[in-house]
């Protein structure tokens, strides 16, 4: 070896968390089955409400219109969901170990799989979209409306990837992992992402009204098609979760076992 | 002068299992085993030592600094391969160390370093291929060469030849004997004693949490004192062994006491670290 003996120092946080984006980036390049089934599933469930239920749901054929910012929202929960794999496999297969003995923030390591799963989504997005336009999806939004729409979709994803993040630290292994979340890709059915609440059963539109999905969705579609949105109200809720996700993140992490 | 290791009165429980009982041990430099059976707490130690885990009392320095108070400076000075492996299973060998190397702060030379290395370790080929599709020696050669992608003042591997077949193993031998040479301080954990023997240039034996002998390969055997008579079989199994002092005396009575005759040959036999092995931990002494 050289002769030079000088320690490593170590990087900086965001050096660290530079090198890790890029890790987690390759890692998805790698998965191509992966990253195709995280793009082909939003458009086949786009399609299949589109083309399938479209014309039952709603005769006029502007369903598209309404249905395609459920579409975005459901498929930011696909995507996001491999992160809790990701982080699982970092800290149950013996690379958090390495990374943990060695000089700099570990835990960057998981601001890169989050990253990387927000890029991930946001081309899946803009497939969605572009195979919408393709199909007949026309919204009348100005410039601004579409950097309102994607600032909140941006949003949405970052959270859900979160929650994942947190559930990958949690999770006993990779396998476990993959099986939680069942509820987050859950929501969106929940809400008003493909049917107006009003045509739901009394006893579930109260859930429908009060979970995040619904004010989100309703946001996105009044930036792209009009109607009415809860900006703020989407807002804080995104950054609610996020905020939870640090919190129960920063609490996990430095517990997780050894071995 | 500091010594590179210095552990004080260390201990460690889990639950109510104490694994770590009062240990002391100092390491001044050189390629240290330390020697001890499966559970005898060598995991534990390399894990504090790494500053995975905090002691529950006692301290542990490395060149000084304590593992606990001053984590991030240990934590520059000493790269570990740790017994399981602890690699990117989806990227490649290189870009496994370029990206190892990019966190120690190598930046533009990590790659470099990456291929320097792995042409040392007639890995060029394999650095290709991702890591998920290598053989356990291959596996276990690129997490060594994980440990050195950047200059370290303490390398410690646990366990690096465990679970390997023989010739991986020589392989991984060679590897520490190569790269292990330039004044970097080695620590490596080993259940056997051909690679304590084989590797280092002190033994250190860890039995029920405590150091229970330190000292070079000689000094250990000398240790276990006199010669023994041992009666063997044709297939080479020892029959019976009667401990001698060495003197033409005690080796007479011993023949003397000898039972078996059919054909048994007669050796003379000095001590191996085996025995020294063996009567340190008390451990029931298997047919050598
Ligand atoms: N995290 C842990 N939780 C509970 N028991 C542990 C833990 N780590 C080690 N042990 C126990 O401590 C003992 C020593 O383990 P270890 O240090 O791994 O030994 P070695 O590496 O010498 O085989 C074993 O009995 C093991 O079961
Ligand atoms: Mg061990």
């Amino acid at each position: 070896m050289t002769t030079t003996t000088t320690p490593a120092t170590g990087v900086s946080t965001l050096s660290s968390s530079g090198v890790f984006i890029r890790r987690s980036l390759l890692h998805s390049i790698r998965d191509g089955e992966g990253l195709l089934m995280a793009i082909a599933l939003p458009v086949m469930l786009m399609l299949m409400f589109t083309v399938v239920f479209g014309g039952a749901i709603q005769g006029d054929g502007r369903y598209i219109d309404y249905v395609v910012p459920g579409i975005i929202l459901t498929c930011a929960g696909f995507g996001a969901s491999s992160t809790a794999v990701s982080v699982s496999r970092d800290m149950t297969a013996g690379a958090m170990l390495r990374y943990r003995t060695m000089p700099f923030v570990a835990s960057t390591s998981i601001v890169g799989h989050v990253i990387a799963s927000v890029v991930r989504n946001l081309v899946a997005t803009a497939v969605v979209i572009g195979v919408a336009f393709a199909i007949g999806f026309r919204p009348d939004a100005d410039l601004g409306g579409w950097i309102a729409a994607l600032g909140i979709v941006t949003l949405w994803i970052l959270a859900v990837t979160s929650v994942f993040a947190v559930i990958g630290l949690i999770a006993g292994s990779p396998e476990a992992a993959n099986g939680y979340g069942f509820i987050i890709l859950f929501l969106p059915y929940l809400s008003s992402a493909f049917v107006p609440i009003e045509t739901m059963p009394d006893w579930i539109a109260p859930v429908a009204e009060y979970q995040p999905v619904t004010p989100i969705i309703e946001t996105i579609r009044s930036a792209l098609v009009g109607g009415e949105g809860q900006p703020l109200v989407s807002i804080l809720w995104c950054l609610g979760i996020i905020l939870v996700a640090l919190v129960l993140a920063a609490w996990r992490f430095p517990r997780t076992p050894v071995r | 002068m500091t010594p590179v290791i210095e552990v004080r009165a260390l201990q460690k429980s889990f639950r109510h299992q104490r694994v770590l009982n009062n240990l002391n041990m100092t390491i001044d430099g050189g390629v240290v085993a330390l020697l001890g059976p499966n559970g005898a707490g060598k995991t534990t130690l390399v894990s504090i030592l790494t500053t995975l885990i905090r002691p529950d009392a006692g301290t542990a320095r490395v060149l000084g600094h304590d593992v606990v108070r001053d984590a991030s400076t240990v934590r520059s000075l000493v790269r570990v391969t740790g017994q399981a492996t602890s690699l990117d299973e989806l990227l490649t060998g290189r870009e496994n160390l370029a990206m190892l190397g990019k966190l120690l702060g190598l930046g533009r030379t990590a790659t470099n370093r990456a291929d320097e290395l792995l042409e040392r370790l007639d890995l060029a080929a394999a650095g290709r291929k991702a890591v998920r599709t290598y053989s356990g020696g291959m596996r276990r050669r690129l997490d060594l060469a994980a440990s050195l992608i950047a200059p370290a003042k303490v390398l410690i591997l646990d366990e690096p030849t465990t679970g390997l077949d023989p010739v991986s193993r020589a392989r991984v031998w060679d590897d520490i004997r190569q790269l292990a040479i330039d004044g970097t301080t080695v620590l490596l954990t080993t259940q056997t004693l051909d690679e304590a023997e084989a590797l280092a240039d002190r033994v250190t034996v860890l039995h029920r949490g405590g150091i229970v002998a330190d000292g070079t390969v000689g000094e250990l055997t000398a240790l276990v004192g006199g010669q023994s008579v041992v009666l063997v079989d044709t297939a080479g199994s020892v029959l019976e062994r009667v401990e001698t002092d060495g003197t033409r005396a005690s080796v007479a009575a011993a023949l003397e006491r000898m039972q078996r005759d059919n054909g048994a040959r007669v050796e003379l036999r000095s001590p191996s670290l085996e025995d020294a092995f063996a009567k340190l931990t008390q451990i029931e002494e298997v047919a050598a």
